[in-house]
């Protein structure tokens, strides 16, 4: 848990001393850095966005144009800390069942208008009401909203939500169990203010440039789908005064070779390395290759429900595969991107999350290797018999690399004969959600920073563990877990029976590797989540 | 000719229903919907999003409710992927791009593959006709998610001359090369097609009679041997004017254009089934169109021909 | 139009006369003719050594197709390049694989790829072209429409279901190959046909009662010949990039097996990191077979011709 009273007081103070000091122009005001004239800061994105409407937002695209256009109740800084957004403070019930934010008077919407209690309350009922059918209803419950179940399945009118305004600048919150890291989940998108009178107003088209409201220190100037989205500086914006960033614009670029080449040619400010370019990237333009780790953990996962195979019922045969991949070869020879080899399921990066030590991480490769090679001797499979099996991935060129990469350590050290098939991605997760599959790439991104949003996945009820592991501890813990305020010990707990069972081969956690223009400054790349504020940028001068 | 013409169009009306059934069928027959996800949702939000596009109706309800919206509304829909755009709006803002270059790029294709074609046809085995066989050929290997990439090397990063994506409104320096990717293929096929094509007229008998004749050379050639020629490359040119205007998908990938051509084979894998309708409708239409066309035109070219 | 009736008329029966008596030297006759261009008869023999290459190859490399080079792996733009010492004689992919071992075994996929699907696409094409062009009226409607509904329903869908209903096989890549192959081509055939048709000596041979059926053998579609030929060897390369997309849905050749178009696409995604090799290889091998189609094509075109004789 990062988030502290005191670092919240320090923002705050350190918010008001910022925009009260009138920075001379061309200067940084806190670091004396000469400013660049232009400070138009254009990146990439590989696809469209899905929505600019808060309420709806289910992409990752989607989301970061969300959090220039709009602000919530809180932000995050560039330590992925709570810094205050709408609201100022919070204090929380004894029961820790409600929570009661003070909201600034100072925020306004891009028309003009102040931002109230009541706006907020209005989007989060968008976001859970059944009419609106936003894909993101979930993130409603999964912040144990009173009600939000309810509301959710039909049963209940909106307005009868955990969500109240107690007047325009106090927002009450109502859960339905102690949720340490609510205030955490404050910083999501779907969480941020609608402007009633704007969707009211024109309906669905609200979103367009020029019927579009918002409250965030930008707003939306063009959209020209599949090409470009431009935001330009909100002037009514409460900290638009510390704002440096003038003009923010994503380009849609599908393909990242593509990409880095008008990156190269000075069309972009940001773009992402493609796999595998990383070390030549670095070498070539060493203050512009950068590399920070992310909260995502690529893995694969066995099938051990009925339909699985009959081979990976065996826990030495899983134990065998699991040992025998040279995690250094794939992250530093196949996608060299600077991922982490991994051995637990929960990246080292997750918020209070402390690695427990399981006991093949710390054996040399070659120790591994002959524990698996004894492990696969003593299932039964040798030379004449060798065990066989299939694998899912999506299409892809790093999977596909990754996975040839692992085929060849298992046919190599272990004699393993693996068939590697790809799928298109909804059919790939069609057949791994039906649990049609031996052995299938997986991937999960942490939704907030705590190590229970990775470590769900193994609940037996959880609708994301594919590969149906069920251990009646494993549950217990999670569900202690929940209400627990040091869940650390059963964090580690799960992380040990998970390396003994080895329901999942966990590959590496993943790294943003980014080519990014010299001259742009402050990106949070100590931000696991990568909740970046386009505010907080700037670029400075040649 | 118009009662052809007035019988062909009737039949369209009854083609296209087939194709949005077959399609409608198709696309929800394949495994996975618009709302399969990594994180499966939660049964419930699920329901409500099914219930707002009306995906929990049995099929053919939802095949009338589609075809009823087009009929009454000229509506075709939302897409799923895309939430805040209509299939309308990402048509109309798509096609035109599409449009645009397909059509220049179909121009560039006629015109030099034409040229090339004829010239080798007349000039047989000549370095003329080698020059355009060898042009033709290497353009056709070439593919354009080759070509793509090389000319935004050259020209974008080496050359600084032309920006290596975007639309801008369709500025002329946008749409060089995309105009140059899109129609090198489709010129090799149309120099190729058209030089067998003359050759073959060329040593037919009414043409040799011709020459026997001494008629001017020109006249033969213009007069006399173009328009059989043009035949079989109409055959082929029906469709692909159809599939150039309405855009690639690789184009729309490299150059970043906006156009629709990404959206056939995007919405189909993210099973965005209205988007996947109204292209597949557009699609269907044109070809249905510019087959009629193309018929209407033998006619022309060969007046023998009678439907 | 200026035909020259009385020619016309001596030109089909000579045709129909020389067709009867000398039925068999018409290949002969072919055979004879395509021998005399060189550029053909040279495409030949660079089409035949390809095919050698795709059959033999893998005989003269130590490495396999799927073996990863784990000393090479992770350095492929320092130490993959083509190289005797180490045996990767053209270097080798991303992954330190072989590629001599890869291009010997994508020729032999993209080759069956391509030679399948054309001949589909001549075979069905040519034939369900003809029939329409030749028959007229409401059937050739209905034929024709039906390739409109064909060419336009989204075809992916159709891939994924056979991918989810029969599996993935090789034969099943044929199936989803042969599926859109044909449709141009019956179009270029069906209008062809239409010409053809008032051509006086099939009007000959419609008088003197030869059937429907033996008609469009014997008269259309040897005279559709030339046209289809030229047709089919533009078919070729399209066929063999298809087999790369189709492959992407998860239909088609699946990893450590590959083909040219996954080679080539994989290569061009690459080429401006030092690693040309991997793009110059396949092509290489893409493009002069490609050529040796092109030009057995106009050789088969020049020697089938049955007006040119």
């Amino acid at each position: 848990m990062k988030f502290s009273k005191s670092s919240l007081l320090a923002s705050v103070v350190g918010t008001a001393l910022l925009s009260t000091s009138a920075f001379a122009a061309g200067v940084h005001p806190e670091t004396g850095e000469k400013l660049a004239d232009d400070q138009t800061f254009t990146y990439r994105v590989l696809d469209e966005h899905s929505s600019v409407d808060p309420a709806i937002v289910e992409d990752v695209s989607g989301s970061e144009l969300v959090r220039n256009l709009f602000e919530g109740l809180y932000n995050q800084d560039n330590l992925g800390n709570l810094v205050p957004g709408v609201a100022l403070s919070h204090t929380v019930s004894d029961d820790n069942l409600t929570y009661t934010f003070k909201l600034r008077d100072n925020a306004k919407w891009s028309d003009g208008k102040p931002v109230t209690a009541g706006d907020f309350v209005y989007g989060w009922q968008r976001a859970a009401d059944p009419a609106n059918a936003s894909p993101y209803a979930w993130y409603m419950e999964l912040m144990s909203l009173e009600n939000a179940e309810a509301i959710i399945a039909g049963d209940m009118e909106v307005s009868k939500l955990g969500v109240k305004a107690i007047d325009d600048h106090t927002l009450e919150v109502r859960l339905t169990q102690p949720l340490p890291y609510f205030a955490l989940m404050t910083t999501h998108a779907t969480t941020f203010p609608s402007p009633k009178w704007a969707v009211e107003a024109h309906g669905a088209e609200w979103i367009k440039p020029g019927n579009i409201v918002s409250n965030g220190a930008y707003k939306l100037e063009t959209h020209v789908p599949q090409e470009t989205v431009s935001m330009v500086r909100n002037t009514n914006y409460w900290d638009n005064e510390s704002t440096i960033i003038d003009k923010v614009e994503a380009l849609v670029m599908n393909d990242e070779n593509v990409a880095l080449t008008r990156y190269l040619a000075g069309e972009t400010d940001r773009t992402e390395a493609p796999a595998g370019q990383f070390p030549r990237l670095k070498k070539e333009y060493p203050d512009q290759a950068v590399v920070f780790p992310r909260l995502c953990s690529y893995y694969y996962t066995f099938n051990v429900s009925d339909s699985g195979p009959e081979e990976f019922k065996d826990v030495r045969v899983r134990k065998a595969l699991a040992y025998a991949i040279d995690r250094r070869v794939i992250t530093d020879a196949v996608i060299q991107g600077g991922q982490f080899p991994a051995y637990t399921f929960t990246p080292a990066v997750t918020a209070g999350f402390e690695v427990p030590k399981v006991d093949f991480a710390d054996w040399s490769q070659a120790e591994r290797d002959a524990k698996a090679m004894e492990l696969l001797a003593a299932a039964g499979y040798t030379k004449d018999n060798p065990l066989e099996f299939d694998m899912v991935y999506n299409t892809s060129e790093a999977h596909k690399k990754i996975a040839i990469a692992m085929t060849q350590m298992w046919k190599q050290k272990l004699g393993v004969k693996v068939n590697m098939n790809n799928m298109e991605w909804k059919t790939f997760l069609n057949e791994r959600g039906n649990q049609n599959f031996e052995l299938a790439r997986g991937a999960w991104c942490g939704d907030y920073n705590e190590a229970s949003t990775f470590l769900d996945l193994m609940d037996s009820g959880s609708g994301y563990n594919d590969g149906k592991f069920n251990n009646a501890e494993v549950d217990k813990l999670l569900a202690d877990a929940k209400s627990s305020t040091q869940p650390q010990a059963n964090y580690t707990r799960i992380e040990e029976i998970m390396a003994a069972e080895m329901p999942v081969i966990p590959i590496y956690h993943y790294t943003n590797t980014f080519m990014m223009n010299a001259q742009l400054k402050n990106w949070p790349i100590k931000n696991a989540e990568q909740n970046w504020y386009a505010k907080n940028l700037y670029k400075v001068a040649k | 000719m118009l009662s052809y013409i007035l019988r062909r169009v009737a039949i369209a009306i009854p083609t296209l229903l087939l194709l949005i059934i077959i399609s409608f069928l198709l696309m929800h027959a394949a495994p996975g919907g618009p709302f399969t996800s990594e994180r499966p949702l939660p049964p419930a939000v699920l329901a409500n999003i099914e219930a707002k596009y009306g995906l929990n109706n049995p099929i053919y309800v939802q095949i009338i409710n589609y075809i009823g919206g087009i009929i009454t509304e000229f509506d075709f829909g939302p897409s799923f992927k895309y939430k805040d755009r209509s299939v309308n709006d990402i048509i109309a803002h798509g096609f035109p791009v599409t449009l645009t270059y397909g059509f220049l790029s179909f121009a560039v294709a006629v015109i030099v593959g034409g040229a090339l074609g004829i010239a080798a046809a007349l000039k047989q085995n000549s370095w003329l006709d080698y020059f355009a066989v060898g042009v033709s050929i290497g353009a056709q290997v070439l593919p354009n998610f080759v070509m793509a990439p090389i000319l935004v090397l050259v020209f974008t990063l080496w050359l600084g001359w032309l920006p290596g994506g975007g639309w801008n409104d369709g500025q002329w320096n946008h749409l060089i090369l995309p105009v140059i990717a899109l129609s090198t293929s489709y010129m090799a096929s149309v120099a190729r097609l058209t030089r067998s094509s003359m050759l073959e007229v060329l040593h037919t008998n009414f043409i040799r009679t011709a020459m026997a004749k001494g008629l001017p050379y020109k006249v033969i050639i213009f007069k006399h041997a173009l328009k059989p020629t043009l035949l079989p490359v109409m055959s082929y040119l029906g469709p692909a004017f159809v599939s150039m205007i309405t855009g690639s998908v690789i184009i729309d990938m490299y150059f970043s254009t906006g156009g629709i051509g990404q959206f056939y084979v995007n919405s189909a894998l993210n099973r965005d089934y209205a988007v996947m309708m109204g292209i597949t409708i557009l699609i269907g239409g044109l070809t249905i169109l510019f087959n009629l066309i193309v018929d209407i035109l033998y006619a022309w070219v060969d007046p023998k021909i009678r439907y | 139009m200026m035909v020259d009736v009385q020619k016309m008329e001596q030109l089909a029966d000579n045709l129909a006369v020389q067709e009867e008596v000398q039925g068999r030297s018409l290949f002969a006759d072919a055979r004879r003719r395509f021998l005399k261009n060189k550029a053909a008869v040279v495409s030949l023999i660079i089409l035949c050594a390809v095919l050698l290459f795709s059959i033999f190859g893998h005989m003269i490399t130590a490495w396999s197709n799927e073996e990863i080079d784990w000393g090479i792996l992770g350095q492929i733009a320092e130490l993959g390049a083509p190289s005797i010492e180490n045996g990767h004689y053209f270097g080798t992919d991303q992954l330190g694989r072989d590629l001599f071992a890869r291009v010997v075994q994508g020729t032999q996929v993209s080759l069956m790829v391509g030679i399948v699907g054309a001949l589909i696409a001549v075979v069905v094409g040519t034939l369900y072209g003809a029939i329409a062009g030749y028959t007229g009226g409401k059937v050739d409607n209905v034929m024709m429409r039906i390739v409109d509904i064909l060419q336009s329903i989204p075809y992916m869908f159709v891939l994924i279901l056979l991918l989810v209903v029969f599996g993935r096989s090789i034969f099943m890549l044929f199936v989803g190959i042969g599926l859109i192959s044909w449709l141009d081509m019956s179009r270029i055939a069906r209008g062809q046909t239409l010409t053809l048709k008032n051509k006086e000596f099939v009007e000959a041979a419609v008088a003197t009662g030869v059937k429907p059926i033996t008609i469009i053998l014997r008269h259309i579609v040897p005279n559709l010949l030339g046209v289809v030929v030229v047709y089919s060897t533009l078919l070729v390369p399209q066929m063999i990039l298809t087999e790369s997309f189709i492959s992407f849905l998860g239909l088609g050749v699946q990893e450590p097996n590959t083909s040219w178009g996954a080679m080539i696409a994989e290569g061009a995604g690459a080429m401006q990191y030092g690693t040309l090799w991997q793009l110059a290889f396949p092509m290489f091998f893409f493009i002069i077979t490609l050529f040796s189609f092109f030009f057995i094509g106009d050789g088969l075109r020049d020697a089938l011709d049955p007006k040119d004789r």
